[in-house]
């Protein structure tokens, strides 16, 4: 007896997922602002100076908070919108909210935009907190965390009531929701008001650490092993092999977070133990990486005629760059020379940028046109979009960490600290022109969401007959 | 296991993450649980280096720090206690700027014990110097732009900050640092209320070392108020 399955339009509230498409494309727009503006201000230039509303070392925060919980978590909320009910052929959770009206999910988008709205207001005035990553000023840590709670709330229900063993995107999804949740608690309460000095950086470490890699890079695995099968058109080439990259993550990555302060007063035995579980997960992601590229085999094409799989092989290749990189640069040898230089914030921008953003830029790519049914208004302004972010991303990255390395010998040599900032001019240079590549990209996919937008409604067809 | 939902839950989600909470958090916090977290009056109490420095800027800038901290009161135990609590003032309310401005994202404050970093900055840092109320999230600091400031306490003077803080150009040619000129009254000789608590937080950077050093002989100068500094040790 074959049982009817839910129907696309019970399950997904399409206009939901393109909002948070939108909202979080708005604070990739805020948080690029800030980096060129950053970017600037490095090479002497400020066309703010003098206004302390907009200081650059407060532009800085905005940068890294937008696009950490602006852009990536909005996309990921958005995209997992369309993904968990597919995947589960179960709505999420999502009640009706007496008094509010309002549904649990679009409760979630008011409160995620204040959430990210408030910080940025916060920050602004001054108000930030001295953790990485977590400058959310204190008075909204406990909103943000309650955020997370709704999160889990709406979105674990569809997970939990699937029979039997789950596919691996799920594991990845229903980890994620429990480790956000903990990992936002811990690095935003404990070091403010548990513990102090240098435990209190062992847990910033380890919250830094695990924002990326228990947040973002469990949700983002997810939904490969979810989008890459039905782009293919077939599955993931070893089930087992998906196995040892879950177990092996979820294992070894939360152990590393004090390799983020290798040298500074934590016992020597902890900085050890980040280190060898650092080199231990690179094991584990050649596997999951491996694997990927085991199932493209065959339908290698799909590169070149699929933007979206274009999109998200790149961020496999910069991932793999990435993690091999941590392999090398947690070692104390290379921390001696790299520590506190460009090389880190080169690193950080692979990261954020090359792999994860590329994920959910390719994903906007492929949901974008599903969600307007309408075809995209220019393909080579999407080409544009990906070539323009993919060389952006690799200049800027390479260029700072070949940068760190010269700063780090020129501080061990002794030589004067202007000598390091002398040298920095140039790469520095090259960076902001990488920024701004990046930047034309991202207005190109905007003028195009904008057009396709503008397309899809009926009533623009109708004039634009009228008119004709 | 591997593949059920109570597994990914409870030995993913929660246990896996529970061990390095354990292994990477609790454990230095017990380590160190012994060690005593000195809050800002106990950081101010006999802390002579501080002090000087506090007193240094009330000769420099009288103006500016009667404006924001008024006059000292006249007897010697009241003046005291006074510039005790105008200390602690400056000082928690310049850790606050120092974090609001997001100095901490430019300047670390911690010497490594290599690269030749305690030759360029001084004494490797130690675990103790942590162990106060303004490492509150801790300030190791992420990037280096500008220089460490863990041992910048006392190498310039009040006046080279000041000016410094106003517009760094004019003492560090080609330096990337923003102006700050909301610390000032409109010129560097008129620090206000948030512009001389950052000095006395950017003074008070090792000034608990017996390394610290003196840009100037310290010599006891009248205050605002005609009386004579007292309190500062030798």
């Amino acid at each position: 007896m074959e049982k009817e399955h839910p129907r696309h339009a019970d399950l997904v509230d399409e206009k939901l997922v393109y909002w948070h498409f939108m909202a979080a494309l708005i604070f990739m727009g805020a948080s690029m602002l800030g980096g060129l503006l950053m970017s600037l201000q490095l090479l002497r230039i400020n066309p703010l100076n003098g206004i302390e509303l907009l200081s650059p070392g407060r532009w800085r925060m905005i940068h890294t908070n937008a696009i950490a919980y602006g852009f990536i978590a909005n996309a990921f909320l958005g995209v997992l919108q369309w993904v968990v009910p597919r995947l589960t052929l179960r709505p999420c959770y999502n009640p009706r909210l007496p008094g509010l009206n309002l549904n649990l999910s679009w409760a979630i988008f008011w409160a995620w935009q204040l959430v990210v709205g408030a910080t940025a207001v916060g920050i602004l005035l001054g108000q930030a907190q001295a953790l990485e990553w977590g400058e959310t000023p204190v008075w909204i840590d406990p909103v943000a965390q309650l955020g997370l709670l709704l999160v889990a709330i709406n979105y674990i229900p569809p997970i939990a009531k699937v029979e039997g063993p789950l596919y691996v995107s799920l594991w990845y999804f229903l980890s994620a929701f429990v480790w956000t949740f903990l990992t936002y608690a811990m690095g935003n309460f404990m070091p403010q008001y548990f513990v102090t000095g240098t435990a209190a950086g062992a847990v910033g470490g380890l919250f830094i650490h695990d924002l990326v890699g228990l947040f973002v890079t469990p949700l983002g695995w997810g939904l490969m092993y979810y989008f890459v099968p039905i782009l293919l058109k077939k599955p993931i080439w070893s089930h087992g092999l998906s196995l040892v990259g879950f177990w092996g993550i979820a294992f070894f990555y939360p152990l590393q977070g004090i390799h983020h302060f290798l040298y500074t007063p934590i016992p020597m035995f902890l900085q050890y133990g980040a280190v060898i579980s650092t080199i231990a997960v690179e094991l584990v992601v050649a596997t999951v990486i491996f694997n990927f590229h085991a199932t493209l085999r065959g339908t290698t094409g799909a590169l070149t005629t699929n933007l979206p799989i274009r999109w998200f092989y790149t961020g496999m290749f910069f991932y793999f760059l990435t993690c091999l990189q941590c392999a090398f640069q947690t070692t104390l040898t290379f921390q001696q020379l790299i520590h506190f230089s460009d090389w880190v914030v080169g690193h950080a921008h692979m990261v954020m940028f090359g792999v994860f953003a590329m994920w959910q830029l390719g994903m906007m790519t492929y949901l974008i046109p599903r969600l307007l049914k309408t075809p995209w208004y220019s393909q080579r302004l999407l080409e544009f979009h990906f070539w323009s972010s993919f060389i952006g991303i690799f200049v800027m990255a390479a260029d700072l960490i070949t940068l760190g390395v010269f700063q780090g010998l020129s501080w061990s040599s002794l030589m004067p600290w202007e000598h390091s900032v002398d040298i920095s001019i140039p790469f520095w240079a090259i960076r902001a022109v990488a920024g701004v590549l990046m930047i034309f990209g991202y207005l190109a996919f905007m003028y195009n969401i904008v057009m396709t937008y503008l397309a899809s409604r009926p009533s623009h067809q109708e004039a634009a007959v009228a008119a004709a | 296991m591997l593949e059920s939902k109570a597994g990914v839950l409870f030995v993913a989600g929660i246990g896996f993450f529970a061990l390095a909470f354990l292994s990477n958090a609790l454990v230095p916090a017990l380590m160190y649980r012994d060690l005593p977290e000195l809050t800002v009056e106990q950081l101010v109490r006999n802390n002579g280096n501080l002090r000087f420095q506090f007193e240094d800027l009330a000769r420099r800038f009288p103006d500016s720090f009667t404006k924001a901290y008024g006059k000292p009161p006249e007897g010697v135990g009241e003046r005291e206690k006074w510039l005790d609590e105008k200390t602690q003032e400056a000082l928690r309310a310049g850790h606050k700027v120092y974090v609001g401005e997001a100095c901490w994202h430019c300047h670390s404050q911690f010497v490594r014990p290599v690269s030749n970093e305690d030759r360029r900055f001084g004494p490797v840092s130690k675990t103790e110097e942590y162990q106060n109320e303004l490492q509150r999230p801790v300030l190791f600091g992420t990037r280096r732009v500008g220089p460490d400031l863990c041992r910048e306490g006392g190498r310039r003077s009040n006046d080279w900050h000041a000016v410094h803080f106003f517009k760094p150009s004019t003492l560090s040619p080609g330096s990337p640092m923003p102006e700050y000129p909301w610390l000032f009254d409109g010129s560097p000789d008129k620090p206000n209320a948030k512009g001389l608590a950052l000095m006395t937080y950017v003074q008070w950077l090792g000034s608990w070392l017996e390394s610290y050093p003196y840009y100037e002989d310290y010599k006891a100068a009248p205050l605002p108020g005609d009386e004579p500094a007292k309190g500062a040790n030798p």
